[in-house]
């Protein structure tokens, strides 16, 4: 028994040393929905922590907690960061939303920041890519490349954000080829490369020759480049997964930002607020266009740069939806809350949206 | 023409891991043991077949070791439920958590990376044959394999000495051990055939269906497999019949969907469960048969007399 006591002792000596130790650094902290290593969308939130490490060295100590459900589960996960000192605290998924307030209203001197959400606090700041800004150019890349006028397009769920990504790459396409076709197959899954694989197949079956997807894996794009077709990446550079079959790939890239918000904290100037970035903020990238014809990675190079400099804007007016009302009046881009709630395909697109 | 052959293409190599995973626990089933790992043991066999694949450069080394690898895993189970009689059902789902984290610990060095594809077969001539040629002649090797696996495991549990054993160790294992049979050894044989089939399905998902390792990409396909043995009334060409239907009506889903047919894709994502779940419940509708090929002793732990 005796013996036990001891050790124990030792340990909670030890351990108490570490934290003094550990105290020094600032500690940042991160939730994630998915695995590290799902390759795609905790990946490159898991790389931009990284980059937290690499930049800011040994003024920070970051840690992370994987495979969180969304629900009651996020709670107690953020709630633990917040007890175990960290100074701040990303939340990565829409689902944390909720959470993440309530954890905030505990522990008021903590600094929280949640991707995709909408809901504030003096404690908590939102932040968020505009993807539909590469989707764009995906849309006109894809109506040049295509032979039969008719893309694939392998969606998750029904939300907002993969609405506006399907519209916007629809008018990057019809701005291009008015008449092109778009078919749409929901797997209800943003991860199952299975299903994924077999919705590519089923599509290219039915004469699409380009495969756009708003799912994480590479099994689509292995697809493509089996059949000799073209498709686009996503969420990460998948280009060693279809050398010949790429044309590019919407990637996320947080870096800057983690590196930026965690600056912030160190220097005591972090404030609330809302960060909804695109390419002219470095946080959607789109991988080197490949395997296309010069005039067709002109036309994207340029059309990438005109969308930096805001002469583009993917949602400029006239608009019109499906049902053939007017969405968007001419020479008027919609609002960010407008696109943020987006739930309606525009003109064009023969799929009926789920509800 | 060409549509036709490219989602029946599409269906057999969907229902392949089904059918794979489900024959096996099938036959564990038979001599009384409920793995619920079968999620973990194609997590596990996914990963390493990936990976031997990847070291070697051979598809058939990484099937090799997926079999070896789920098999090894389900060893662990036969030791914990056979040996030291724990809960069959808590374990085999410990034994999914173990597996799906293992796999994702071991693989973590194999993400984003592209793997070996294991081939199609092209057979001179019979592979042109329009039509016929590609669906019989031209799918990968596995996707053969596990049909006549499914004849093989029928006809060793229904027609030779070793599957009456194997079936009356399930249904009665103190008889089966007072007639002299070793009721432990024979399920843990079992267990380790079942443990390897679902290795092999996992690898067929790493290697031929999607050549890619991430973390969870079974995605529930261990579960749909078990859920195939009990709805398939523990028949093997019932079970067979589940799983194709299952893929049939997934990819014929996708494939309304894709046509722009209206139908809310949700109904069309649940379909598989329903049209299954219905079918076999009409196909069993023969209680007598039900009851007859239920294991009566499945999950019981059995502990000899000393």
């Amino acid at each position: 028994m005796k013996k036990w006591l001891a050790l124990a002792t030792i340990l909670a000596v030890g351990m108490t040393a570490g934290a003094a130790n550990a105290a020094d650094k600032l500690k940042a902290c991160w939730v994630y929905v998915g695995p590290v290593g799902d390759g795609g969308y905790t990946y490159q939130h898991d790389l931009g922590r990284k980059a937290v490490e690499k930049e800011l060295g040994d003024k920070v100590e970051t840690k992370y907690l994987e495979n969180v459900a969304e629900g009651p589960d996020a709670e107690r996960a953020i709630e633990r960061l917040a007890r175990e000192k960290c100074k701040i605290i990303f939340t990565t998924s829409f689902g944390f939303m909720d959470a993440t307030i309530k954890v905030a209203k505990k522990f008021p001197k903590v600094k929280f920041e949640h991707a995709t959400g909408y809901k504030q606090a003096p404690n908590v700041a939102t932040y968020n890519a505009r993807f539909y800004e590469g989707r764009y150019v995906m849309g006109q890349i894809a109506a040049k490349m295509s032979k039969s006028g008719v893309a694939g397009y392998i969606v998750s769920f029904p939300i907002p954000e993969v609405v506006m990504g399907i519209n916007s790459f629809m008018l990057g396409a019809q701005s291009v080829n008015p008449n092109f076709k778009v078919k749409i197959v929901w797997v209800n899954s943003w991860y199952d490369p299975g299903k994924e694989a077999d919705a590519a197949k089923v599509m290219f079956g039915q004469g699409a020759d380009i495969m756009v997807q708003h799912t994480d894996s590479t099994a689509a794009l292995q697809i493509a480049e089996e059949q000799g077709k073209l498709g686009f990446g996503q969420s990460s550079d998948m280009i060693k997964f279809a050398p010949k079959a790429q044309l590019s790939a919407n990637t996320d890239d947080w870096d800057g930002y983690y590196v930026q918000e965690v600056k912030k904290v160190l220097d005591g100037s972090w404030k609330s607020g809302d960060t909804w970035g695109g390419m002219a903020q470095g946080m959607v990238v789109l991988a080197p266009f490949t395997n296309m014809p010069d005039d067709v990675k002109k036309m994207a190079e340029d059309s990438v740069a005109k969308i930096k400099s805001g002469e583009l804007l993917p949602f400029k007016g006239p608009i019109t939806k499906q049902d053939g009302t007017v969405a968007g009046e001419a020479g008027k881009s919609l609002s960010d809350q407008d696109i943020n709630s987006m739930n309606w395909y525009v003109k064009g697109i023969d799929d009926k949206l789920p509800q | 023409m060409n549509e036709l052959l490219s989602v029946i293409l599409t269906i057999i190599t969907a229902s392949t891991p089904l059918l794979l995973a489900a024959i096996g626990e099938l036959v564990v089933e038979r001599s009384g043991v409920l793995n619920l790992g079968v999620e973990g043991m194609m997590a596990i066999g996914a990963v390493c077949g990936f990976g031997a694949a990847l070291a070697t450069g051979s598809p058939l080394i990484g099937v090799v070791a997926a079999i070896a690898a789920g098999a090894a895993l389900s060893m662990l189970f036969g030791f914990m439920t056979l040996i030291l009689v724990s809960n069959q059902v808590a374990t085999g789902l410990a034994l999914t958590l173990l597996g799906l984290g293992l796999a994702g610990l071991v693989g973590e060095g194999y993400v984003g990376q592209p793997g070996v594809k294991l081939g199609k077969i092209d057979l001179p001539v019979l592979t042109d044959i329009p039509f016929i040629g590609p669906i019989v002649f031209g799918e990968d090797i596995l996707v053969y394999a596990a049909l006549a696996l499914m004849l093989a495991v029928a006809y060793v549990l229904f027609r030779t000495k070793m599957g009456l054993i194997i079936r009356a160790v399930g249904d009665s294992h103190q008889s089966a051990h007072a007639l002299g049979y070793g009721v432990v050894p024979v399920r843990y044989a079992c267990v380790v055939f079942g443990g390897g089939c679902a290795g092999l399905a996992g690898g067929y998902l790493s290697l031929a269906y999607t050549p890619q390792w991430i973390e969870n990409m079974t995605a529930g396909r261990g579960w749909i497999s078990l859920a195939l043995v009990v709805f398939g009334s523990w028949l093997p060409w019932r079970v067979a019949i589940g799983a194709y239907l299952f893929g049939t009506v997934m990819i014929l889903g996708f494939s309304l969907q894709a046509i722009g047919a209206g139908i809310p894709s949700q109904l069309l994502s649940s379909l598989p469960y329903i049209v299954t779940i219905v079918a076999l419940v009409v196909i069993s509708g023969n209680r007598a048969l039900t009851r007859a090929n239920t294991p009566a002793c499945l999950g019981q732990p059995f502990v000899p007399d000393r």
